[in-house]
């Protein structure tokens, strides 16, 4: 593979059944591609908590998604509430989910440690009442 | 132990997947949260799980998971049934809890990862 591959998703806010779907094409394809399955896994599990808290937090979103030789750079934006306090949200544990989202299996406080363990690199701009991008970058 | 000895062992209802059952599982790990499933799991082939939702079958997905048991009578509508096809994941439905249901598995050798110290 010698050139970069783009990959963009729209996200609905307003079907859970259908979050994960974007992670599962963009995990498809590097696998396809013959991308080493640690990276693929990394970024399976990196992307996918990032698309349910498009979901669930932020009424939907984009994903954009870069596959080069060295590295998958993976781009979340949304137009949500914005994240209050980015250092309390990367603690383990913490969540502001409500009780329905906790009924659907998800709600730990894990979505952006877990983000953060999986990817090389990650960045959050985020502002109240204007949205959220999240940046990660896993290395091949 | 194969697919197949687990769903005996749990008396489980095979649900799809009846073309894997042959298939060895060294590893389980047993949730209801999925945020749990997506940090804690590394090698575990088998996910056993009182939730039933959509989500379910996409965190097996991109875990790797090749087969999920629902304990306590749970069944998936056809949808999920449908999503797990597509992707070669076993589902199985047992009525035995959860406590239970890892409890037999371990005592018939089954365990829970590389990570664990038991």
């Amino acid at each position: 593979m010698s050139m970069t591959m783009k990959l963009h998703f729209d996200v609905s806010g307003d079907d859970f059944t259908r979050a994960g779907e974007a992670s599962g094409k963009v995990k498809a394809k590097l696998k396809q591609l013959g991308i080493a399955p640690d990276a693929v896994r990394k970024v399976a599990i990196a992307l996918y908590e990032g698309e349910i808290n498009l979901v669930i937090h932020a009424g939907g979103g984009e994903i954009d998604v870069e596959i080069s030789p060295e590295d998958i750079k993976m781009t979340l934006s949304d137009k949500g509430p914005g994240i209050a306090d980015v250092e309390k949200a990367m603690t383990e544990g913490f969540s502001t989910a409500t009780e329905n989202i906790r009924s659907l299996g998800f709600g730990a406080g894990m979505g952006l440690p877990n983000m953060k363990k999986y990817s090389d690199e990650m960045k959050i701009d985020t502002e109240i009442g204007v949205g959220t991008t999240i940046f990660m970058q896993v290395n091949l | 132990m194969t697919i197949r000895d687990i769903s005996e062992i749990l008396s489980a209802e095979i649900i799809c997947g009846e073309e894997k059952l042959e298939k060895e599982v060294y590893n389980a790990f047993g949730s209801d949260m999925m945020s749990d499933v997506l940090a804690f799991v590394k090698d575990q082939s088998l996910l056993i799980t009182g939730l039933c939702n959509p989500q379910v079958i996409r965190t097996a997905e991109m875990m790797d998971i090749s087969c999920v048991c629902f304990v306590r009578g749970k069944t998936p509508e056809t949808a999920m049934v449908e999503l797990a096809r597509e992707r070669g994941i076993v589902l199985m439905t047992t009525e035995i809890r959860m406590f239970t249901a890892c409890g037999v598995l371990y005592e018939k050798g089954l365990r829970g990862g590389a990570d664990q110290c038991l």
